[in-house]
């Protein structure tokens, strides 16, 4: 794909056309990928954004919410101008206010709340590459209370299944070897529709090569229309069909012995454990058949190693999420994939050294998100614990929350408990780039300039092909938006902290950190991306076969999960089941949408503009429904949705619905999205904590029909 | 069972699109009318009607030259890139029925002038001596009456014939794939300007003649229409899907009703009847047909662009 | 010349609209068209399911019904790839194109011209490929000279199996849906 001189081919193209053309290399923020970009500009605007050839993650091609990046410029809907609130929160009515008067009034309270309730009483909930520096502001601040809700509301129990069993987690970008897979199975996992590139392009791959797919989901996903085997399994039953799968391993001595004997450790008592879980068993739970159990178990075995059981990324279903994970983990052990080819390989990252700045000042207080660590395994922090803190004020007061580029009424289960929490707080602050509902809720809204119109921290993301990526401007912000290092900045500098950031713009911060691992920020710039030497990636490749677990090996027991009192290898639980007239409601996502913040993107928002409730075609032609007609959920706490259009389908079962998240805006600054289809955030108020790492499982949600007249 | 989607909103695959309006049935009605005065009016001068002074050959061309300009407005009013409407005129398509009705449509002008100087309403003869004179001179010589009739006859067939022709040659369209759109098109237009003769007719004979002439179009046309959906029904499963789109489908009551029934039986019956003197010459008949030939275009037209190959 | 056409191979295709995206940035697409789109078939009862997903756009006929209809020549073949293609400052806006599609590839535009897929003519002559081609996250599309045995999409249709839309239509398509699986 490169030209001769290391050029990408089209960036000689660009040269000398006789139109103001120009082309930018950065890196895409449309969703957390961080795909390599190539904005093209003709006349100093942005025209359209192409793949970065260079970028091992995009390998020159973008999703299409990548493609169509550019209308998050032109969108009509974005933050203009800092906002001071005026009247009650959640009215959003604001004062226009400039960067002095909003960043001074966050400082001032800042420095209150520091004073009366110590700096720990603020909170950051941040979410992607831009809230570098904002988390680097609040350490200096000196609040150990930084949450993600990538952790507790999408991946958190799935890299803490991995870790108790291999002693390390699946990272993003998964580390699945997907394209050498020659039999991969997805259970609850949508690639096609969940758009993370590398892995949709490592999907097509491995259909090319022929690989055998299994898919296990209650709807016939895209992916379910090209896996040789489809199970339509009852929602709520994945564990009896994990556990099941792997009793058939084990029982018919399919299982990669050498690889187990090896590097396993407590097999034996696992197999005891899992020898109840029959085929048989799991059938009438699950409703998959017990032949068909047995036939993709052996399909599975058939191709091992390079039998990938690929672990999902939101897995937040349940509440028993992290030991449902570990299932995964245990039968992709079972199969000998991690560490191999076509399983899981072994990611690197090139070695930039971090920015030499002063000790953050140490707390006084741990954060407040898991007192008495009540989830033991929680190895990040959790959202929903610091939500919780603010409302109870235990351990201790939570009195200030800056939120940056995440969504918090619709990412986090039970919006009224996110709303009582916030009226607790003397400062609520919201960095964002629409005027999202919880920028709503907001003191202070700060407009952040979009991926297009900013430097972010450096990308070192853990890949296969190790390198850095820089994110840098192609066009001046249109009105008064700023990015989030200057933010980040200027906050700090009136905080009388200047001294953590010694540099007075990114590009000198950059700069340095590029150089001092001595590579070339100047090249850097022009490509976009440098990619560093690339590391072994499987055992046989000289990867060290090192397990970081107590034991040093597989854990198929866990004694460490036994000594906290938590099943040390995983059973089979009963989730509750819609009532009778009920369904359970799933939620995925939209190839063309990135959660709640593209549905204004004009381009994105053509492609897709309302979302809809997919419905069994039977169940709605009993209730006199078509595709087309128009429907109202209704929750088990009486919460109703907006109108939402039916898809009145053969390819769902007919307990659950299904609909992509991101619709059903209820922010009035959304002005033309304003109520168009439904959000399943608004009607998810049931939720439950999984116990090992407080992850919020919620598609526990039931929901009827209500027809509208 | 099968799940049909697209995300495709492109005009006849998103009905809400819809790509011919109202202008163009319009001008198809107006067009065939004025195709069909052409043709009477030739005919009458072929037959020495045109001597009587209050023969409706004295009409006939202004009317035409009117109604044919407002067609060719609506027609215009159509057109999206209008601008560049004279493109048409640079070159002649061979392929294309609507290059050839452009280049036709230009031709017919002068063939109405030249009728309309041949003879000219009474109160234009009145109005300009000059206009009188030529018209002298060319009534005074035979061959040039019968030049003008047989063009006249011969543009006004191709006018009520290339419509037709048009949209049959639009195969995605399977309901106007029919080789008998063209004469369909051509004498339902006959049969309106029949009735407008009918309606202006001053000779009680003329009135009389244009009455039995009328039947017998509407005869044809109803002929034409029947082996028309019959061939359809006969067709592949696209024509026939196509077809129900009058025979039970949306637009059967209109077509049965207010075409076939008050636009061709009824007017059959009530001329039938006047012909055979058992009632008064009425204009209603005249009217029904008239305004049955207007819903026939609407009818066509929309009904077409439903008809389709893919699935929706 | 070349004649272009495209494959497509409907086992990778997830209907993920990239394409149509690509499409209308590339092209300056007005709102509320598309020159290509997505399009799903379902058949069977739950769970005995099976679909096809395509990503369609004008098929660039060899017996282009768009072609003949043309009073002004405005839509025409042209030399370059044996493409259909329009000629703005000819186009009157008559719709005739439109009724004569039966693919419904063609559609207005606010300028006033009948407007549809170029196969990014403005990109092949730069040696590139069409943008929904080039922007395929799951490669599933090929482009290429039909005339030319050696070609890759020749030699895909040559060892797959492969359908076209509506061939009963008589358009004689130039783009190729792969029926069987992969290998």
């Amino acid at each position: 794909m490169t030209a001769a001189g290391g050029l990408p081919a089209f960036a000689h193209d660009a040269l000398g056309k006789s139109e103001a053309l120009g082309t930018v290399a950065t890196i895409c923020d449309v969703c957390f990928w961080k795909c390599g970009a190539v904005a093209h500009l003709r006349d100093g605007k942005p025209w359209k954004i192409e793949g970065n050839a260079l970028d091992p993650l995009s390998e020159g091609r973008l999703c299409p919410r990548g493609t169509g990046g550019v209308g998050a410029h032109y969108d009509a809907n974005r933050l203009k101008w800092p906002l001071i609130r005026k009247g009650e929160r959640g009215q959003e009515q604001w004062v226009r206010a400039t960067w002095e008067e909003a960043l001074q009034t966050i400082a001032d309270r800042m420095s209150k709340l520091k004073a009366d309730y110590g700096p720990e009483s603020m909170a950051l909930f941040t979410h992607g590459l831009g809230g570098s520096f904002f988390k680097h502001t609040m350490h200096a601040y000196g609040t150990p209370n930084i949450a993600a809700p990538s952790y507790s509301q999408c991946r958190g129990p799935r890299d803490v299944g991995f870790t108790l069993t291999f002693g390390e987690g699946v990272s993003t970008p998964e580390r699945t070897d997907i394209a050498n897979a020659r039999c991969l199975v997805l259970i609850g996992s949508h690639l096609g529709e969940n758009m993370h590139n590398t892995q949709v392009q490592e999907f097509s791959h491995a259909i090319e090569r022929g690989a055998s797919i299994i898919v296990v989901d209650p709807r016939f996903s895209v992916a379910a229309g090209k896996a040789k085997h489809y199970l339509p399994i009852k929602p709520g039953t994945d564990m009896a069909l994990l556990l099941a799968w792997m009793n058939v391993l084990v029982k018919e001595e399919l299982f990669d012995k050498e690889y187990v004997e090896a590097y396993g450790y407590g097999f034996d008592a696992f197999a005891a454990h899992i020898a109840q879980y029959t085929p048989d068993w799991a059938y009438p739970k699950t409703g998959i058949e017990p032949s068909v159990i047995r036939d993709t178990a052996r399909e599975m075995a058939r191709h091992r190693p390079a039998s990938l059981v690929h672990p999902g990324r939101h897995v937040t279903w349940y509440g028993d999420d992290a030991q449902r994970s570990r299932a995964i983990a245990l039968l992709n052990a079972l199969l000998g994939s991690w560490g191999r080819k076509g399983g899981f390989y072994y990611p690197a990252s090139v070695d930039i050294p971090a920015y030499r700045y002063p000790d953050y000042p140490t707390p006084s207080r741990p954060k407040a998100d898991n007192p008495g660590n009540k989830y033991p395994f929680a190895d990040g922090a959790l959202t929903n614990g610091i939500r919780d803190a603010t409302t109870t004020g235990k351990p201790y007061p939570i009195k200030g929350w800056m939120v940056y580029a995440t969504n918090l009424l619709e990412a986090m289960p039970n919006r009224e408990e996110t709303i009582r929490a916030i009226q607790e707080l003397d400062l609520m602050v919201v960095v964002d780039v629409i005027p999202s509902e919880i920028a709503g809720w907001a003191d202070v809204v700060l407009p952040e300039a979009i991926y297009l119109e900013r430097y972010d921290d450096l990308h070192l993301s853990w890949f296969r092909q190790p390198f850095v990526g820089l994110r840098q401007p192609v066009v001046e912000p249109p009105d008064d938006q700023k990015p989030g290092w200057w933010i980040a900045r200027e906050l700090a500098t009136k905080l009388g902290l200047e001294r953590f950031y010694p540099w007075t713009h990114i590009e000198d911060y950059l700069r340095a950190r590029v150089e001092s691992a001595g590579l070339s920020f100047d090249e850097l710039k022009k490509h976009g991306v440098i990619l560093g030497p690339k590391e072994p990636l499987y055992f046989d490749e000289g990867v060290p076969a090192e397990f970081y677990t107590p034991s040093g090996k597989i854990e198929f027991y866990s004694p460490q999960l036994e000594a906290a009192g938590f099943d040390p290898v995983p059973k089979f639980t009963a989730h509750e089941q819609p009532p009778p007239g009920a369904f359970r409601l799933l939620y995925g996502r939209s190839p063309v949408h990135s959660f709640s913040r593209t549905q204004t993107n004009p381009v994105l928002s053509e492609m897709e503009n309302e979302n809809e409730v997919w419905l069994n075609e039977d169940i709605a032609g009993r209730y006199g429904l078509r595709s087309g007609d128009y429907v109202r959920l209704k929750n088990s706490e009486g919460t109703t949705s907006n109108p939402v259009r039916v898809k009145a389908t053969q390819r769902i079962r007919g307990d659950c619905v299904y609909m992509t998240h991101g619709f059903g805006h209820s922010a009035r600054g959304i002005f033309p999205k304003y109520k168009k289809g439904a959000s399943d955030g608004q009607l998810i108020t049931k939720y439950e904590v999984d116990p090992l790492m407080g992850g919020t499982g919620m598609n526990m949600t039931f929901v009827t029909l209500e027809l509208e007249a | 069972m099968s799940e049909y989607t697209t995300t495709n909103s492109n005009p006849f695959v998103d009905m809400s699109h819809q790509v011919w309006a109202w202008e163009i049935p319009v001008y198809l009605f107006l067009g065939g009318l004025v195709a069909g005065m052409m043709v009477i009016s030739g005919y009458f001068l072929l037959t020495g009607r045109w001597r009587d002074p209050r023969s409706a050959c004295h009409a006939l061309p202004l009317w035409s030259l009117v109604l044919l300009s407002l067609g060719m407005l609506a027609l215009f009013l159509d057109l999206e890139h209008k601008l560049y409407v004279w493109r048409l005129y640079l070159t002649f398509e061979v392929t294309s029925p609507m290059s050839w009705g452009s280049w036709i449509l230009l031709l017919v002008y002068p063939a109405l002038l030249a009728n309309l100087f041949l003879t000219p309403p009474e109160r234009l003869r009145d109005r300009s001596p000059r206009i009188a004179d030529v018209s002298s001179r060319m009534q005074a010589q035979t061959s040039t009456v019968t030049a003008i009739a047989v063009v006249n006859i011969g543009l006004g067939i191709l006018v009520g014939i290339y419509t037709g022709i048009l949209l049959s040659s639009l195969g995605a369209r399977p309901l106007w794939s029919s080789g008998l759109l063209g004469p369909l098109f051509l004498v339902s237009g006959v049969s309106t300007a029949a009735a407008l003769v009918h309606m202006l007719a001053e000779v009680p004979e003329e009135r009389a003649f244009s009455a039995r002439a009328d039947i017998g179009l509407l005869v044809t046309e109803l002929l034409f229409i029947v082996l028309f959906l019959i061939g359809l029904m006969n067709a592949s499963k696209v024509h026939q899907e196509a077809a129900s789109l009058l025979l039970g489908g949306p637009f059967t009551a209109v077509f049965w009703v207010l075409v076939v029934g008050l636009g061709l039986l009824v007017p059959i019956v009530i001329q039938s009847l006047a012909v055979a003197r058992r009632i008064g010459h009425t204009p209603v008949a005249p009217l029904l047909v008239i305004a049955g030939g207007l819903v026939f275009r609407f009818v066509m037209v929309n009904a077409g662009q439903l008809s389709h190959w893919t699935p929706t | 010349m070349a004649r272009f056409g495209m494959v497509i191979d409907t086992a990778k295709c997830v209907g993920c609209m990239d394409c149509v995206v690509a499409c209308k940035t590339e092209n300056d697409v007005p709102d509320g068209f598309c020159r290509d789109w997505i399009a799903t078939e379902v058949t069977g009862s739950f769970p005995e399911l099976s679909m096809e997903i395509r990503s369609e756009r004008c098929n660039m006929c060899d017996n282009p019904p768009c072609v003949y209809c043309c009073p002004t020549g405005a839509s025409h073949v042209s030399e370059y790839g044996k493409l259909v293609q329009i000629t703005n400052e000819k186009c009157i806006g008559c719709k005739a194109c439109l009724a004569a599609c039966p693919y419904g590839a063609r559609f207005t535009h606010p300028d006033g011209y009948a407007d549809k897929c170029t196969f990014c003519e403005h990109r092949l002559k730069e040696g590139k490929e069409p943008a929904c081609v080039s922007v395929c996250p799951t490669y599933c599309m090929y482009f290429g000279d039909l005339d030319d045995p050696n070609s890759e999409v020749s030699r895909l249709l040559e060892s797959r199996q492969s359908k076209t839309l509506l061939p009963e239509a008589g358009t004689q398509p130039r783009i190729y849906f792969l029926t069987d699986e992969p290998k």
